[in-house]
């Protein structure tokens, strides 16, 4: 086998564009899902049976459906319901709608880890329920439920991938691209991994930096 | 000595040496707090049955009875933490919590609710403090949040107020870092920063070591004696009998017996308060110090 390190270098400009069309669709992807996955949370925890329904119903079509499947349906299916996307929006779309679903359950778990009788302390003082969330709950469940964001968003940054089945130029679509231009598939794939390794391993590590700045302001308060 | 009977709640008014005799304040006889027939359930389970109940001003009003007689569900009526579906409460003369429409009884909305209960106070037995912030941070959240008052004069009335339950100097420390007594007294000065006009006192020791409840009482009776309006559920007898004005006894959901501390502890008629009490008689004696 060889192994010929000059099909990174011939092809660096395409290489770099990859890599960032997939940094971009991945925080795109992340920040909605987050925002979504936010607001889904806030009306499933606080919101009537009428909310309730049907987001449950919205939350099990997405997380019983493969990923793949989705982003046809946005994609290529979305036109019938006069939703015409670039493919770029439509990945960003299909990500946030799908991690969003995922991060509702972990702010919902969020939301349930912290008691009761602190949100009954907050009504009787006169605190709306807006203040209360963002004074009381997220400053406490961010503790809790980081270790578990940290781990979709990394998902999210691997599912990127899929996007390449809609003609985004991201990095697995360009790298594959040239593996079969080239013939060269053990070098792209294996670029290709450490290429997603470089970012998934970025994440985590900001993830634990957050993790210690949020835990030394906890352990502040022994429990 | 008679103590006074209420078969079901019905007997109206309280008699005038339950409260005329150890009011503090007398400058001011108004009304705070006014309970009308209140009742409410749990699915098939009535927990109150026609609650009738008046708390003046200064008035210091102890509930007891035994666990599941509803005292403490009443209690969180009168801030609206339960919602109580019938008859009324109102505070200042304003209805909590309901409003009347045309199709009959609808939830206020929740400014109007918060509107109602401004002027009062809630302990809860598990202090329910918030373990994020320290204890000035705890006292100065609504002062800050809801009235609004800027950092540097919410911290002054929040330093104030810890100074009040003897925390001052624990003004930086996490709930978590506190004794249980120690939290109690912060969420009380949490509740007292807000000026409210009467204080709801869910069994406020019963989470605490018995070592620490000495000191959380003592701040509840420099409270009534400063003419504090308050209602206290507790098990705490010696306190009630020392503090109270008036002493109610709930069981199963109805007032069965009230009057004064002499009327319901040491005159009890009632076969269901004697019973209760004797509990107390056979557990520990520490009641029958109590002056009437």
């Amino acid at each position: 086998m060889t192994f010929d390190p000059s099909i990174f270098t011939d092809h660096l400009g395409d290489i770099g564009a990859g890599f960032l069309v997939t940094l971009g669709t991945w925080s795109s992807g992340v920040v909605l899902g987050l925002a979504l996955g936010m607001l889904i949370a806030v009306a499933q925890v606080f919101g009537n049976n009428f909310v309730r329904a049907p987001l449950r119903v919205l939350i099990e079509l997405i997380r019983s459906t493969p990923f793949l499947v989705q982003l046809f349906l946005v994609y290529y299916g979305g036109p019938s319901f006069g939703i015409s996307l670039d493919p770029i929006p439509a990945g960003i779309l299909g990500l946030g709608v799908y991690g969003g679903v995922y991060f509702a359950q972990i702010f919902r778990t969020g939301f349930q880890s912290v008691a009761q009788g602190q949100l009954e302390a907050a009504d009787c003082l006169g605190i709306t329920r807006l203040q209360s969330i963002w004074r009381i709950q997220l400053p406490q469940m961010l503790v809790m439920i980081l270790p578990a964001l940290v781990n979709m968003v990394t998902v999210l940054c691997k599912e990127t991938a899929v996007l390449s089945i809609i003609t985004i130029p991201e990095l697995t679509m360009v790298l594959t691209g040239i593996g079969s231009e080239t013939f060269a598939f053990v070098e792209t794939l294996l670029m290709l991994c450490i290429g997603y390794l470089i970012l998934v391993e970025l994440c985590s590590r900001l993830g634990m930096l957050l993790e210690t700045r949020i835990g030394r302001f906890m352990s502040r308060q022994p429990r | 000595m008679n103590s006074l009977l209420i078969p079901g709640g019905n007997v109206p008014g309280q008699s005038p040496e339950s409260i005329g005799e150890r009011m503090k304040t007398n400058d001011e006889q108004s009304t705070v707090l006014t309970l009308n027939k209140v009742g409410k359930s749990f699915g098939h389970l009535r927990v109150l049955k026609g609650i009738d109940l008046q708390v003046q001003r200064s008035e210091v009003v102890c509930l007891i009875g035994p666990s599941g007689s509803g005292k403490s569900t009443l209690l969180r009526s009168m801030a609206f933490l339960e919602e109580y579906d019938e008859g009324e409460i109102r505070i200042e003369g304003q209805l909590l919590g309901w409003q009347d429409t045309d199709k009959g009884r609808r939830r206020a909305p929740q400014a109007q609710i918060n509107q109602v209960r401004r002027n009062v106070g809630m302990v809860f037995q598990q202090f329910n403090l918030w373990p994020h912030m320290t204890a000035l941070g705890n006292v100065c959240e609504a002062l800050r949040r809801v009235r609004k008052l800027s950092a540097d004069d919410a911290k002054k009335r929040g330093m104030a107020m810890l100074d009040k339950v003897g925390l001052a100097h624990k003004a930086d420390a996490y709930p978590a870092q506190l004794s249980g007594g120690q939290q109690q007294r912060v969420a009380i000065a949490r509740a007292l920063a807000m000026e409210p006009h009467i204080m709801l006192f869910d069994e406020p020791t019963s989470a605490l070591d018995p070592e620490l409840v000495g000191e959380v009482l003592q701040v509840m009776k420099t409270l009534a004696k400063e003419g504090m309006t308050m209602v206290v559920v507790t098990h705490e007898m010696g306190f009630a009998a020392q503090v109270a004005d008036s002493v109610i006894f709930l069981d199963q959901g109805e007032i069965v017996a009230r009057g004064t501390p002499q009327q319901i502890f040491h005159n009890a008629e009632q076969p269901r308060l004697q019973q209760f009490l004797q509990n107390y008689l056979d557990r520990n004696a520490f009641w029958q110090d109590a002056r009437p």
